[in-house]
């Protein structure tokens, strides 16, 4: 896969509720030893749209990411792309097919600058010798087509920078390769408020521009804020995936602590709709019930 | 995010990032006015306007920033003293000559030893490798010819000596990157080993009767004046240098000492980079080995006890971090001569050469010292 300047242009930026998934997960089950930690969990990732993975801390989320990134492949269960059904069985495997993980340790190397960072793993070179210049611009092109202006130099060194600016390289990693896919884990968790609005901003970017976008995350104001669709994790199963126009804060919040809630009847005809709003404004009133 | 927040490098150097970006962005006036979003304004783009003399001191703040500047300096500062003192004797052809020879071998070790380093590993074993290669290749030649041997001899034992000193970087590197041996053990470990393999072989005695066409030439000659052992090394040094800074395999060298995880996240394949970096360290103290052979036309089995060290202190002295991530050939280069121009400072100047030992390895824990105060500095960012 070659690195492009712009993002993938291959799905339409609307969210239609038919949109093709890319990535579908069935009866994922992970075991680490004894400790079964993934149990028959099936995920359906749609192009445009971004995904909420919650869930309690130990639900399994980021090992469900690790499946997804080929780090820790699926002791069992199948992994759909585009519809074929494929194996993910190390990072390079997942990268090929266009899925990229922001890990929640960002997995950057801090001795090194952006651009290194943007391009590890993956260098470009002219006959043997690293090709700067045109991974300098590459790179510079991305973070400017993710309309990030929060970064000075390029070449700064990572070790340098800021949580968020940090949180930005990471994305920017992920979103260089034509990407189709792009899962973040809990990118959020460690950053203040202006950070954690621009990193939301730039997620939904990902997800308008046509990517399917995955998102962890503990804040319920985030998920809402951002997310089309919310699957639940709840101690290693999967106990809904719902639009998050169907669910209110609340039932997401029981979803999450009890892995039962009003939120898994969604079809159910009496079900209100829309109480929580998508803009992210609403607070969340614990207890609250439709 | 709140760009107010340092974006600037922290290395110990004078006249950072700060203070370059704010007067240059200072400029447009609108962009100053709002004091907290003037960083937000400034382009990701490379610098649109890249003017030599920003170009100069960009180069010249990452130089402050790196320990090898300093201990240039320092290199730089003794030859000076040494030549003022004694201008007659140590700022000679012949005196210098000298130096580089002696130094050549534990230059060659050095670059193999860096990229080692850089991968936050370490190689105890590369002067007892350097012996048992040197065995091989003496063995070789004199078991198949003898001291009138013909090149083709020569460049069995040669290829013998190379191949020998690879396989215990493998064997090293296979250790470490695969059973996950600590390094430091590991290589305690072959350090004895192939010491001891190569007593075994010559029964304690070392080899003799090394072909003369290969003392005569690659041993003692030259090219152009300049000895070929340090022509050898230089280039060894410079090619060495370049992979480190222009290539794939320089690149990622890098990474996996910076965050292994984040590597290995990368696709990079970890395990393996770290054997291909140990065999090519095994690699060069074979070919270290072969030139000491060449050198004094027999295996010097008990010369080399302290090389391993001497080419870590060599590395660490040329500003490569112990914790990994960081380093350069060139500063390897300086700290192997500072070590090499005491030695022969102090010999020229009368006062006992064992006062060397005593001041490199001050300057060794100095320059760790730094190098954790960096460190450090740059964590509570
Ligand atoms: N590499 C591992 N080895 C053993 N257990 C693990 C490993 N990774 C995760 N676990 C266990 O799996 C469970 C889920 O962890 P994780 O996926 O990190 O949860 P979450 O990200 O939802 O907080 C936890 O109980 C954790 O201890
Ligand atoms: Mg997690």
């Amino acid at each position: 896969m070659s690195p492009a300047t712009s993002i993938s242009e291959g799905y339409s930026a609307s969210a239609s509720p038919d949109a093709p998934p890319v990535l579908e997960l069935r009866g994922i089950n992970k075991s680490f030893g004894p400790v079964h930690v993934l149990r028959d969990v099936d995920l359906t990732v749609r192009a445009g749209e971004v995904t909420a993975l919650v869930g309690d801390n130990g639900a399994g989320k980021s090992t469900l990411v690790k499946c997804i990134g080929g780090i820790h492949p699926a002791d069992s269960g199948s992994y759909l792309f585009e519809g074929q059904p494929v194996k993910v069985d190390s990072p390079r495997a997942a990268a090929e097919l266009g899925v990229e993980i922001v890990y929640q340790d960002l997995a950057l190397c801090d001795n090194l600058d952006i651009v290194q960072n943007m391009f590890l793993g993956r260098e470009t070179t002219k006959r043997f010798v690293l090709d700067e210049v045109t991974m300098e611009q590459l790179a510079a092109d991305t973070l400017a087509s993710l309309s990030v202006r929060t970064v000075t130099s390029v070449r700064q060194r990572v070790a340098s920078l800021s949580g968020g600016q940090r949180q930005t390289v990471a994305i920017a990693k992920a979103v260089l390769w034509n990407s189709k896919v792009v899962v973040l884990d809990e990118p959020t968790a460690a950053l203040g408020v202006a950070q954690t609005a621009q990193v939301l901003e730039l997620v939904r970017r990902l997800a308008d521009k046509g990517l399917a976008v995955v998102l962890i995350s503990h804040n319920m104001n985030d998920v809402f804020a951002v997310a089309d669709r919310i699957a639940v994790l709840y101690l290693g199963r999967m106990t809904a995936q719902v639009s998050t126009s169907d669910v209110t804060h609340s039932q997401v919040v029981e979803l999450i602590t009890t892995g039962r809630g009003a939120a898994t009847r969604r079809e159910a005809p009496d079900e209100p709709n829309g109480t929580a709003g998508a803009d992210g404004t609403s607070e969340w009133k614990n207890g609250e019930r439709p | 995010m709140s760009l107010g927040e340092t974006t600037t490098d922290t290395g110990p150097g004078p006249g950072d990032d700060a203070a370059a970006t704010t007067t240059s962005t200072a400029k447009s006036a609108g962009e100053a006015a709002s004091s907290a979003d003037v960083k937000d304004e400034t382009v990701t783009a490379p610098d649109p306007r890249p003017d030599l003399s920003d170009t100069a001191r960009r180069l010249a703040r990452r130089l402050v920033r790196t320990n090898s500047a300093w201990t240039f300096l320092v290199l730089l500062v003794l030859m000076t003293a040494f030549s003022i003192m004694k201008p007659a004797h140590f700022p000679t052809t012949f005196n210098l000559r000298n130096v580089a020879t002696d130094a050549a071998v534990l230059l060659i070790i050095g670059v193999g030893m860096t990229y080692v380093v850089i991968t936050a590993g370490i190689d105890l074993s590369v002067g007892s490798v350097l012996v048992f290669s040197g065995v091989v290749a003496a063995k070789t030649m004199t078991g198949i010819s003898d001291v009138d041997a013909g090149w083709g001899p020569i460049l069995l034992g040669l290829l013998a000596g190379l191949a020998a000193g690879a396989a215990w970087g493998a064997l090293n590197g296979f250790l470490v990157a695969k059973a996950k041996v600590p390094a430091l053990i590991v290589t305690l470990g072959s350090l004895g080993m192939a010491l001891g393999l190569a007593q075994v072989m010559t029964e304690g005695q070392d080899v003799r009767g090394v072909p003369t066409r290969l003392s005569d030439t690659i041993g003692n000659g030259r090219v152009l004046g300049v000895p070929w052992l340090v022509v050898i090394a230089l280039l060894v040094t410079v090619l060495g240098a370049l992979a480190l800074a222009t290539t794939r395999f320089g690149r990622r060298t890098y990474a996996i000492g910076s965050n292994a995880e984040a590597a290995r996240r990368a696709g990079i394949p970890v395990e393996l980079h770290l054997i291909k970096v140990y065999a090519l360290c095994g690699l060069l103290a074979g070919l270290a080995g072969i030139l000491s052979l060449a050198r004094f036309t027999t295996t010097t089995i008990g010369g080399h006890t302290n090389d391993s060290l001497g080419a870590i202190a060599a590395v660490v002295l040329g500003g490569t971090s112990l914790f990994g991530g960081v380093g350069t050939i060139v500063g390897t280069l300086i700290g192997v001569f500072i070590p090499a121009i005491l030695q022969n400072g102090f010999i020229i100047l009368g006062v006992q050469p064992y006062w060397q030992s005593v001041a490199v390895g001050g300057v060794l824990i100095a320059a760790v010292y730094a190098d954790q105060l960096r460190r450090r500095a740059t964590q509570r960012a």
